[in-house]
């Protein structure tokens, strides 16, 4: 395949697109677990907000979460900056947009990961940390959260790789990930069909090795575990 | 910030214009998916190699790359070949509606060809064997049991993968189609009302996609009589579970 000068291009991109990725993931994480235990708290608000926000995002497209965090974080950021008294134009780089619009996502099918997993650990555990006298944010993370990883792992290595795809809904807001440089290299060369074709073998190639990390992954997760679970 | 409902109120019937071509597009081609998918999953589930290969290949090329990436390949890509320009195609390939439809059609068939494969995996050995001992042919034990087994159990997995295109299809507004995003963006160029028109959009897509699920609990329930019996469902009634 002739690239034409253009390959140190698609790999500048591919390098934001991991950034971004892996950006995304751990962010995405964060609001998993938390969306998680808003879902199973006792509290009703909590169990209202996490419902909410697995419902709307999961019925939403990517694209659109994209786009209006890009488009609409401006409004919002510059409200709140005027009530603290800074009247400039705010906005976020199109970087921050999608890391914050992919993580959301992300997130909201984590939620559902994590609190399949919290559900499946013996409730037996968690009373016998009580009984030894751990408070509820210990138990959380002494016992409940190490253990959630490995049930977790199998659904989360595939909303990463769901992730990994999605990174290229950001080239639509201007980040020069390796979509967007893709299409640069087609502008100036007038050959969409092969720099497409690259770009998505390049693609194939990340999700390949991201595929390989994962079943490794998994087999250190359960190493303790051989047939012990039938 | 001022929340402007007059924007959304002002655009609503545009919006549910572009939320019509949306349907469209996840119709026409989950239709033509699920087509092209059934051919796939049988080739998959064969037990010679080289007929496994050819359904591998594809699957792993349009499940591991992007569908944005899939969509400029064919709307963009197309135009590279001079053969394909000459040819009786290019009247549809011009198209981005046409484009769109190719697209989604063999992106979501990939997906389908995955679910029918564990589904027809998963019907009981019984049943095959059954049908064999019977005397049928194979189209004819395609027909009867093997397809409408496999519907039965994919069902809930499908509604899913719809739900999934029907997402998928926003997509379509980065070739120019105004589906339900490319007209909230069109809309949104003009006011410059963002948060207000996206989530409109956003509330609809919402809409579709509950209709789209009760739809396939309506479908589950038709594909599976053989188990929802009037009072209770029989357990144990399979030896094979």
């Amino acid at each position: 395949m002739e690239l034409q000068g253009f390959g140190h291009l698609l790999i500048s991109g591919a390098w934001i697109t991991i950034q971004l990725a892996i950006c995304s993931l751990f962010v995405g994480l964060l609001f998993g677990i938390l969306g998680a235990t808003a879902k199973l708290s006792s509290s009703k608000i909590a169990q209202a907000i996490g419902n909410g926000y697995t419902l709307f995002v999961r019925g939403m497209p990517e694209l659109l979460l994209v786009l209006t965090i890009y488009f609409g974080s401006s409004a919002v950021l510059m409200a709140i900056a005027s009530i603290f008294g800074y009247d400039e134009y705010i906005e976020l780089s199109p970087f921050i947009a999608g890391v914050i619009a992919l993580s959301i996502a992300f997130g909201a099918y984590a939620t559902e990961v994590f609190r399949g997993a919290i559900q499946e650990i013996p409730k037996g555990q968690r009373e016998a940390a009580m009984a030894l006298g751990m408070t509820r944010f210990q138990t959380f993370r002494r016992i409940t959260l190490p253990q959630v990883w490995r049930i977790a792992l199998p659904g989360l290595g595939n909303l990463f790789l769901v992730l990994l795809k999605d990174t290229a809904l950001v080239s639509v807001i201007g980040l020069n990930e390796l979509m967007r440089q893709t299409s640069v290299a087609v502008g100036n060369t007038k050959e969409p069909f092969t720099f497409y074709f690259a770009a998505a073998m390049v693609y194939l190639f990340m999700t390949s090795i991201s595929m390989a990390g994962l079943y490794f992954l998994e087999r250190y997760a359960n190493r303790g575990y051989h047939g012990a679970r039938a | 910030m001022s929340w402007e409902w007059d924007v959304i109120i002002e655009h609503f019937p545009r919006l549910l214009q572009g939320a019509w071509l949306t349907l469209e597009l996840v119709l026409l081609s989950g239709f033509a998916g699920l087509m092209l998918a059934i051919p796939l999953a049988l080739m998959r589930v064969s037990h010679r190699p080289w007929l496994k290969a050819i359904p591998f290949g594809y699957i792993f090329f349009f499940r591991g790359t992007p569908l944005l990436i899939q969509i400029f390949l064919v709307y963009y890509g197309a135009s590279q070949f001079e053969i394909i320009k000459n040819s009786a195609l290019w009247p549809i390939l011009r198209e981005p509606y046409w484009c769109a439809i190719i697209t989604f059609a063999m992106h979501t068939a990939a997906y389908i060809a995955e679910i029918l494969r564990g589904a027809i995996q998963s019907i009981p050995k019984g049943e095959i064997e059954a049908a064999r001992a019977l005397g049928m042919s194979y189209p004819l034990m395609l027909r009867r049991i093997i397809l409408p087994r496999a519907f039965g159990i994919m069902m809930p997995a499908y509604g899913n993968e719809v739900i999934l295109m029907l997402k998928g299809s926003a997509l379509a507004s980065t070739i120019t189609l105004l589906d339900l995003t490319g007209m909230a963006r069109t809309i949104i160029a003009r006011t410059y009302t963002p948060l207000e028109v996206f989530l409109a959009a956003g509330v609809i897509y919402l809409i579709i996609s509950a209709l789209i699920i009760f739809l396939f609990r309506y479908l589950e329930k038709r594909f599976n009589h053989h188990q929802h019996w009037p009072n209770e469902k029989p357990k144990d009634l399979d030896p094979q579970h």
